[in-house]
This record gives C-alpha cells, structure tokens and sequence, in this order.
C-alpha cells in the first residue's frame, strides 16, 4: 500500500514568503496523480516537501501507512525525475542506471538484472554506452526515467519532466510515461504548469493556485464543472467563456439575449457568472433557430477547427469552437446559439462554484 | 542515497538543510571554534605585529623579550612618515605621491584601452577570439619579474628609465590585459540586444553602446579598476628597477629603502606600511562581492 | 512588388549552417509567419532581414531595392525581440520614444505618436513605469508599441509570445491579428508554434535545417503538406504515420493490415510508402468500410474530445474521439479511415505524392 497522505501542509520561508499556504492532498496507490497550477503556486515545493529535499514548516505527510516527516529523501523509498535530468555527466547510461543501486549495495547480479530491465522498458539498447553529453534531450529524459525506474520505489515523483524537449518529443514521451505508468501500477505524482499534460495525464489532477488547492478531481470533472474561475480559465484553450448573466424567469440570460439552462438550487441576489466552453456554442446563420444575434470580430483557423471570436453584446467577447467547414466572414453578422448543456455557475464576488 | 545525489547533481539547494542524522552534538562546535582561532591568529600574525610595532615606543620595539600587551601607544611613527625630521615634506611622502600618479595614470589607460577590446571581443566574432584572449591572459601567467631585465635594457634604449611615463606604460600593459578578461565577462552579461535593438531604432552601433550599454557595465568597469589599481599600487619589482632617483620612486621601494644600514628605524617602517596598505583595503572592501568573480573568471558557466 | 524578398539566402556559424539557400517573398501588406523547430534558421533569416547578421551570400530586397549592404537603421524596419530587449534604464515612454528620437523627431511629435500607440495597444497607465516593474505581457506590448510607433516599410517579430503563459498568448494573438488589419503594414513573424502560425499567418513558410520545406496559406500547409515532415510539424495532435505499399486495388500495410487504395493516387505497385492519417480524419465511433484493427494504447482526455492511442501492430495511430470516450487498456478497436483525406508519402524521400483529381 503507497498512496500519499499529505495533511495541511504548511511551507513559510526564512525571509517571510509562503510557498504553500495549505494543501491536503490524498492520493491514491497506483494513481497518476498530477499537480497543476502557475509558477509559484506552491505544486513544486509541495512535490519537495513529499520528497524530503525541503523541509515543510507544519503538517504531516505520510507514504504508505508511514509518517515520513522527519526521514531523509533516502529513507522515503521514492524515486524523482527532474526538470534538468541531473544525469551523472561523468557515467556512461548503463552506470548512470546502476549507480542508485550500486549506492545501497545491491548484489551486483540484481543490479544487472534491474538495469535491463529498465533499460528494455526505455529502450536504451542502443545508448547503453554513451555519456551523457552525447546523448539528446529526449534520449537523456528516458535515462532519467530508467534511473528512476531501477530503484523500483513506492512512488514516483516527477517535477516538469518534459518542459525542456520540444512538442513533439513531448507528446510521444507523455503516450510513454503514461503507458508505463499504467503498466506498472506504481504511484506517480507529477507536477506540471501545462494544462494540456496534466489532462492528458492524470488519473485525477489537483489545481493549485497561490499555495492551496482549488480543486482535485479527474481530468473530465475539472473540465466540466471547475470549482472556481481560476480553475475555469486555467483548464481549456481556448479558455472557457465566462459571461455575466441574470436570474430571470427561470433561465439564466445575458445581455445581448443568450439564454442558457439555470441549474437548481441558485442563490438569489448574487451576481452570477455563467462558465460556457467554447464547444457548447454554436455559430449559425442569423436569424436561425434559437439563435441570437452577433458578430463575427475574428476567426482563428487551426487546420482541424475554427475559432470564432463573437461580440454577442456582452461585456466580453466569446470564443466558439466549430469545424473547419464552416466559414464566416469578419463583421459577418451571424447567430449564436447555446448546446442547452448544464453550465457551471459562478459567484461573480466569491469566484467560486455556486451551481 | 539516489534522492540526496540527486539532489546535488540537480544543484538545487534547500532553505533548510535535509535532514541528516545527528552525529555530533554542541562539542563540536566549540572544537571548530578554537580551531578557526588559532588558525586566524596564526594568518594575521605578521599584520597584526605590524600595526602594533607602528604605534609603540621605539623603547617597546627594540624590547626583548618582545611586548605584546602592556605598551604605550605613540603616533610619533605615522609623524616621522609624512613629516621630515628637519620640516617640511619627507621623501615617504614625495613616493606616496609618485604611487598615486603612477597607479592612478596606469589604470585610466589600461581602462580606455581595455574596455573597447574587451566589448569588440563580446560582440564581434573576430577570427582565432579565443586564441587571441587565451594570449592575452597568457601574460599572466608568467611572475612579472621574469622580464624584468629586458624591459630595463628596452627602457634604457627608449630613455624611459627613472620616469612616471615608463612605469605608467608597463603597469597599463600588465594591466590591460586582466582588464579585457574582466569586463568581457561584464559585457557578456549584458545582452546584446539592446545594441541590436537601439540600431533598428536608428542609432549607430557605437551610439548604441554608448548610450545603452556603457551606463550598464560602469559598476563592472569600476571594480576592474580597481584590481588594477591595487596591483599597480602594489607593485614592486619593475619599480626598484626602473627608478632610481627619489622624485620619480614609488612607495614599495622607498618603504623598502628604509630597512638596511646599521639601525633600522622599525617604527616608522611599520607605520609607512600601515599607511600605505589603507587605501587597499578601503578599495579592496568596497569592491569585495566582485572578487569571487575575478577569481573564477568564466569558470562557472550558467 | 514584394515588401519584403530574399534571395539565396546563406549563412554558417563555424560549422553549423543555419541557412542553406533561403528564398522567400514576403507580399505587400501580408501577415508572414516563418514557421519552425529551434535551429530551423527562422531567427537567423529574421535578422538577415533586420541587418544584424552578416550573409555569406545571397541578397534581401526591401520594397524592390538592393538593401543586402544596409546598416540596420537605414533600412527602416521595426523589430520587436523575443526578451523584448527594452532599454532597462528608461521609462516605458522613453522607450516607445527612442526610435523617433533617433530620427531627430521633434518632441511634439513625439509625445503625439507615444499617445497613439499606446492607445492602441492600453498601456497609457504604464506609460512612467521601468521595464523591471512591468509583468511579461506589459513588457510585451511596450515592446510592441515601440515598434508601432513609426511607420516602418515593415514589422520583424522574433517569436514575440514564447513568454507568456497560454492565457496571455491566446489573448494576443487576436490582438496582433487586430493591429495588423488595422494598419494595413507587412508582417514578418517567426515563431516555433503552429497553432500561431496557422491562426495568424497570410502565408506560411516552413523552414527545417535553414531550407524552405513549403510556402503556402495555412490551409495549404496543413491539408497539402509538401513533405512528410511538414505534415508532421503542422497540426496537433501528430499526423500518424503508417508504413505500407500499393498492391494491386489495395493499400497494405507493414503490420498486417489492408486498405482500399485511395482512387486520389497513382502511385505504383511496391514502392514503399508511408500513410499519414490525421487524428480528426479517422474514427473509433463512426463505421466505414474502410478499417484498420488495433488495441488501445492509450487515452488523453483533453476536455472538449479525447485522443486515443491505438496500437496498430507496432505503430501507434491517434484518433480524435468525443470527449467522454472510455475504454480498457488492450481493448481491440476498429478504426475507421477517411481515405479522400488521407495523405501518401514516400517512404525514402518523405515527399507526398501526388494526387489526381477525380
């Protein structure tokens, strides 16, 4: 059993500066679980603080039913893939793999046997014998991995692995990682500021944002209904509409004359803000069916979708996602017409879910 | 043991330290202690003499066994350095002033003639760059006294010897060179694109440097300077060999004059090298954070 | 008459070419986006441009004139730098001023020209402040608006987005989209981003290796790759890339399995091939004839649809699915192939073949 349990974790540095306000996270054996969140919302350090190479000013974290707060990173039975690799420049990859294991006196012949194994899983036959410094980006991020991978530990953690290779290493390695992951069955958490990574990833993704935790949930959940409007834009690219709407005769209408499906149970003399995707609008011709007046301000064509910007006499303007074969014209008067999906509610003050 | 080299290779650095089992508690600390005492007493010993022998009674220093505590204190030694027993001027402070004109005119010129090369050799991609600097660093690796003599025949040959200009000349060129090595490092770290940028403006490139680029690097040039400064200030053995009369010889070799003969005034010889070592350390502290720098030059790289 | 044209275009750093014959045309008044991966040689033809790099040969023509031998401020540009390079010791103001006041501008019409572009891109509060107390995306637009503050013959971008984060950049790619129809001027804008290039750009010109792979509207570019490697470049998620052959009326591939051969093309019997599928042109939910077998690699639920990973014998093909597609790992799977939209490569040259009409 190796999930993690971290309770109210509380880092304050020297100088005053809170790096994590409060964050209580649980998760699960066997998960991949990702931390998202900008850069300085506490998703790293809280990931050090689990590894031990940080020392957390109050809370307990605890790996597998074991209360780890005052043990050393050795002691923790965890194995970490950084942001820069941190391959020994000196050792060709087979030693690099071994090293780990040679450093807490593993008989040699099970060092060999666990160092080809992990270097079958990363396909390293061919780089066994080189250094590091002849290796690419991509070749030195899958020793990284087989390093981690020989210790054969508890839990993975992995701070922004991928940040340095370029996109399209960077989408074969996630396919890899996540397939390896599964594989294995072994715990992983992952710390990513890329949205896109973590949905793709993650079994369940925590959103972090100023040291706390806005919400922890599967990567559809997240998307679907975001606990707060943080969470909202955050997840999503284009990042989701957010349109100041109205209670009134049973719906929720914003001005301009969209009208979308209110949920039960809202409260009353709030001012509201409704979160739509950009997928659940719709551009059509004007005049059409259910659909409101508006104005096409500009298209963005992204080779397998459109996005149309719409000025739909709101104070914002929208962003609406259709398929390539629809083609309106700048200043194009189109209309605009809602899925009728439940949408997500917002307290406009709060910024948080209400409905 | 993995997460803790890791951790190292990674150079990532915690606040607090990681945890590390305890192995010794606060008897350690004392023993570290007493040991860094004794090994600083022992280092500053020969400082800390001299100080003391400038300001005791010539009664006190010439007593055996010698006084280290329990003396009485007298400024009539930092007197003797400016003042002539008979009035008037002393020739300490004729050299004194002979070190200020000759530090100060070496390091201008090392600085006006240094600065541009060491930005031409940031900028530019000259043919052979690294060669060419290796070179010029190349000089310094020699003790400079290994030219001693033939400098002393050229000087001779150019009429150069017993003047300000001649050794105004060889400490600019001693100098010029750890001036280019430094304040490339300082233009190296500023970016090049101002230049680029303020010549898409419309500027030239060197009204680019000029105005964008020099008001960057002058805390840079200044600490350059000043090693400069303190080497030149330093210098001893091109200035006993090039002067010889004393309205053209610098401190080192008049302090040094004043030791030899039958008595040795130790007073004021102690006084004179206090004096003369103040404005080092002055200038030495004020440009203390950059001496790490000059030390490992290029030798970290980000 | 092109704005902006170069010709030939050559350059090493010791022993690396970084341009290796570049020929582009930049049309009057266009929004050009050089497209590539780092060390493509976009940056380096950028600054070719701008005059801040020396050719080993070729020649840039701006506006029909030789300005190969130009100093950089007499061939009357603008460049906005990807760290934005804004003079740190200046006010905003200052810095949006510098190029008219290197002009020899008066000073009345200086404060004129900064009031109206910083109008334009909403900065009149910023206008005092230094560079080190901006954020990323201020820093950006004075960078910007020094750069609109003439009226250059044309605007150089060096990948001018890379620093913000996806919110920002987002935002600003409308923005500059805005600007460039408000003024009208030709834009010369690099970056390593195809979702920037493909949303953006008049036309697109792909460069790999400091050589043009393909110049053409960003519809050209992804649904006409010239090569197999733009098709791989442009587009997210990877086109997917499946060996095979002609044989006879059928299409069969490496790894066991067969398709129809698409009556777009010529291509004869045994040569070896590569079929690029495109992640939105095949389907796990809707039924065709055309089908390939395979086993779920993987799943990326991206939010508004999910991208599945099907193993198809040892190659992986992904495969644009609704948003709320599950599925077990090594679950078998039948794709369906929209073969019209399908692409054929050579498998040595990599170059696509091509199609006949009908």
């Amino acid at each position: 059993m190796a999930g993690i349990e971290v309770s109210a974790l509380h880092k304050r540095y020297p100088d005053g500066t809170i790096a994590v306000e409060r964050v209580d996270l649980s998760i699960r054996d066997g998960e991949l679980f990702v931390m998202l969140g900008p850069s300085g919302c506490g998703k790293t350090t809280t990931l050090r603080a689990i590894a031990g190479l940080e020392r957390h000013t109050s809370g307990d974290i605890r790996i597998g039913s074991t209360l780890v707060n005052d043990l050393g990173p050795a002691d923790r039975d965890i194995a970490m893939v950084f942001q820069f690799y941190a391959l020994y420049p000196h050792l060709k990859t087979k030693d690099n793999l071994a090293f780990p294991l040679r450093a807490e006196g593993v008989p040699e012949r099970q060092v060999r046997e666990r160092v080809d194994e992990a270097a079958r899983m990363m396909q390293l036959g061919p780089i066994m014998d080189r250094r590091p410094g002849r290796l690419s980006g991509g070749e030195q991020q899958r020793v990284a991995l087989a390093r981690a991978l020989v210790r054969r530990p508890h839990a993975f953690l992995m701070d922004e692995p991928l940040t340095n290779l370029d996109a399209e290493l960077r989408a074969d390695m996630r396919t890899e990682i996540k397939h390896l992951q599964a594989q294995l069955g072994t715990t992983m958490v992952y710390v990513t500021h890329d949205q896109v990574e973590a949905m793709s990833l993650g079994n369940r993704i925590a959103i972090l944002n100023k040291g706390r935790v806005e919400q922890v949930g599967t990567p559809l959940e997240v998307y679907d209904r975001p606990a707060s409007l943080f969470c909202a834009t955050f997840i999503g690219s284009p990042s989701m509409n957010l349109i100041d709407v109205e209670v009134a005769d049973g719906a929720l209408r914003a001005a301009g004359g969209l009208v979308l499906p209110a949920p039960p149970g809202l409260p009353r003399d709030r001012t509201l803000i409704a979160g739509v995707r950009p997928e659940a609008l719709e551009v059509t011709a004007p005049g059409a069916d259910g659909a409101v007046p508006a104005r096409v301000v500009s298209a963005e064509s992204l080779g397998d979708e459109i996005i149309y910007v719409v000025d739909h006499g709101g104070s914002r303007d929208l962003r609406v996602r259709t398929e390539p074969t629809v083609r309106y014209d700048l200043d194009a008067p189109i209309g605009l017409r809602h899925s009728g999906a439940t949408t997500p509610v917002y307290d406009a003050s709060t910024e948080e879910l209400v409905a | 043991m993995a997460i803790s080299s890791d951790s190292a290779v990674s150079g990532t650095v915690p606040d607090d330290p990681p945890l590390r089992r305890r192995r010794r508690g606060r008897g350690g600390a004392v023993v570290e202690v007493a040991l860094l005492t004794v090994l600083a007493v022992g280092m500053l010993f020969p400082v800390l003499w001299i100080i003391q022998t400038s300001v005791k009674e010539n009664r006190d220093v010439y007593a055996v066994p010698a006084k280290f505590f329990g003396f009485s204190m007298t400024l009539d030694h930092f007197r003797d350095v400016f003042v002539a027993p008979a009035g008037g001027a002393s020739d300490l402070s004729a050299a004194f002033l002979n070190s200020v004109l000759v530090a100060g005119g070496s390091t201008v010129l090392a600085t006006v003639l240094g600065v541009p090369a060491a930005w031409a050799y940031s900028r530019f991609n000259v043919r052979g760059k690294k060669d060419q600097l290796f070179f010029i660093l190349s000089t310094r690796f020699m003790p400079p006294v290994v030219i001693v003599i033939p400098v002393f025949l050229m000087y001779r040959e150019l009429s150069l010897i017993n003047t300000h200009l001649g050794l105004i000349l060889i400490y600019a060129a001693f100098n010029v060179s750890f001036t280019i090595w430094m304040v490339k490092g300082f233009v190296d770290e500023v970016p090049g694109e101002y230049e680029e940028a303020a010549m898409l403006d419309g500027y030239t490139r060197l009204q680019a440097f000029w105005r964008f680029t020099l008001p960057l690097l002058v805390p840079g040039i200044a600490a350059t300077a000043v090693f400069a400064l303190i080497f030149s200030w330093n210098e001893f053995v091109f200035a006993i060999f090039l002067t010889s009369s004393d309205d053209v010889r610098t401190a080192p070799p008049a302090i040094a004059g004043l030791i030899g003969g039958s008595t040795v005034d130790w007073g004021l010889v102690a006084a004179s090298a206090v004096v003369y070592a103040i404005p080092v350390l002055v200038f030495a502290f004020l440009v203390r954070k950059h001496l790490i720098a000059g030390v490992t030059l290029g030798a970290v790289r980000r | 008459m092109a704005s902006v044209r170069v010709e030939g275009l050559e350059k090493s750093f010791g022993s690396v070419r970084a341009l290796n014959g570049v020929t582009l045309d930049v049309p009057d008044g266009s929004f050009f986006v050089v497209l590539g991966p780092s060390g493509a040689g976009k940056t380096t033809t950028l600054r070719a441009i701008a005059g801040l790099e020396k050719l080993d040969a070729g020649s840039v023509y701006l506006d029909g004139r030789d300005a190969t031998g130009d100093a950089p401020a007499a061939r009357d540009l603008a460049m906005v730098f990807q760290s934005y390079a804004l003079y740190p010791r200046r006010s905003a103001a200052q810095n949006i001023a510098a190029p008219l006041r290197a002009r020899k501008a008066s000073a009345a019409e200086i404060s004129a020209a900064v009031e109206k572009v910083a109008e334009l891109l909403h900065i009149e509060r910023l206008l005092q402040r230094r560079p080190a107390q901006l954020s990323g995306g201020e820093q950006q637009r004075v960078a910007l608006a020094r750069a609109l503050v003439r009226r250059p013959h044309a605007f150089l971008m060096d990948e001018p987005l890379t620093n913000l984060d996806l919110k920002l950049r987002v935002e600003m790619r409308t923005e500059l989209t805005r600007i460039h129809r408000s003024l009208g001027a030709t834009f010369v804008y690099v970056t390593n981003d195809q979702v920037e290039a493909l949303s953006m750009a008049d036309q697109v010109a792909v460069l790999k290796g400091g050589q043009v792979q393909q110049v053409g509207s960003p519809t050209d570019v992804y649904e006409r790759p010239a090569n197999e490697w733009v098709a791989g470049f442009v587009g997210s998620p990877r086109i997917s890339l499946l060996a095979c052959h002609v044989d006879g009326d059928r299409l069969v591939g490496d790894q066991g399995w067969s398709l129809p051969r698409p009556h777009w093309t010529t291509a004869e019997h045994g040569r070896p091939l590569r079929l690029g599928l495109r992640a939105e042109d095949v389907s796990i939910e809707r039924r065709g004839d055309a089908t390939l077998p395979g086993e779920l690699y993987g799943l990326e639920p991206l939010g508004d649809r999910t991208v599945v990973a099907v193993k198809v014998g040892k190659e992986i093909l992904k495969v644009k699915a609704r948003s709320h597609f599950t599925g077990t790992l090594g679950e078998s799977l039948s794709v369906a192939v929209d073969l019209d939209r399908a692409h054929l490569f050579d498998a040595e040259s990599g170059l696509a073949l091509a199609t006949t009409s009908g």
